[in-house]
């Protein structure tokens, strides 16, 4: 398992095993601008039976980590995967309803600004007609937030399972060099 | 587009609310962004895009919190302190920025305390009124 904060970090292999992915499929996605991902929330899913026995409902901290992940694709779709993004700091989240098994989440998020070393962004997600949830995000992109401290080649952001969902849209870069092939739209 | 003082300092003081979830009243002129509003080096970035929408230009990150690229310059520094040369750099480097007190005893754990909404507000205030 890796150790952050020493000179020889490790990507801790788990990443690679351990699928943690809050987006089904991205329905939306203009480069550099807005991205749009749906999420349909399960019964299936583990941890709804704990939270709450009773009354499930979809945890607050998981809907963050779903636009983190549209937006951060996004942000790091810009620079063809060639940046570690990283979610530096959740500006806004607001909530505004339960979210409940069987109801499909629409994620929106839009690119604020975008500089070499962070990024900005804003989303919403909403429930057919009904506002969900506002999201704000700022990334960092750690290479050049952090000089001097080494980290391995690869991008260990972007892995295989995060790339796949843009399979459908025909875009530049991905790390292992797979681009999508042409979108029927 | 010319803006009095005033009214830049107004608008500073809603950026740093907004970024920093501090009260408006706990934004005073000489309130140091990272002591007293508890800034963090990741907020230094939200207030420079923050910055950039509100005032709609351009503010280089360097240009307006300087300091951090001098502090990994062993040149500038010695045992905690900047040298000469390195008071030198900060000088040019922040003209926003009063610096007769940090003068007097330059260590480098002190330079958080430069960083005040008075700086700034008179960053901001001369960028948006040379254009």
């Amino acid at each position: 398992m890796g150790t952050l904060g020493t000179d020889n970090w490790q990507p801790a292999t788990f990443v690679f095993s351990m699928r943690w992915i809050w987006i089904d499929k991205f329905v939306e996605f203009e480069s550099g601008r807005r991205a749009v991902a749906v999420k349909n929330v399960t019964a299936a899913e583990e941890h709804l039976h704990d939270h709450v026995p009773g009354f499930p409902v979809m945890p607050e901290c998981l809907m963050i980590e779903g636009m983190a992940q549209t937006a951060g694709i996004l942000v790091g779709q810009a620079s063809d995967f060639q940046e570690k993004v990283i979610l530096a700091k959740i500006s806004k989240a607001a909530f505004f309803d339960y979210v409940t098994p069987g109801d499909s989440l629409r994620i929106e998020a839009q690119i604020g600004t975008i500089s070499p070393e962070a990024a900005s962004t804003s989303g919403r997600i909403t429930r057919g007609e009904q506002l969900i949830a506002e999201i704000d995000l700022i990334f960092s992109h750690i290479d050049h937030n952090l000089g001097g401290k080494r980290f391995p080649e690869e991008n260990f952001v972007f892995t295989g399972a995060i790339t796949s969902l843009l399979r459908d849209f025909a875009l530049s870069g991905s790390p292992s060099g797979v681009r999508g092939r042409e979108s029927g739209e | 587009m010319t803006m009095s003082r005033d009214e830049v300092f107004q608008k500073v003081q809603g950026v740093l609310v907004d970024a920093l979830g501090v009260e408006e009243e706990e934004v005073t002129a000489n309130a140091t962004l990272m002591g007293d509003l508890g800034a963090e080096s990741i907020d230094f970035l939200d207030i420079v895009f923050r910055l950039e929408k509100a005032f709609a230009m351009k503010v280089p990150r360097e240009e307006l919190f300087p300091a951090e690229g001098l502090l990994n310059n062993p040149e500038l520094i010695s045992n905690g302190k900047l040298t000469a040369k390195g008071l030198a750099q900060l000088r040019e480097k922040v003209p926003h920025t009063d610096l007769t007190e940090f003068e007097k005893d330059p260590s480098i754990s002190k330079i958080a305390d430069l960083f005040t909404v008075n700086a700034i507000v008179n960053y901001v205030a001369g960028k948006v009124n040379a254009t």
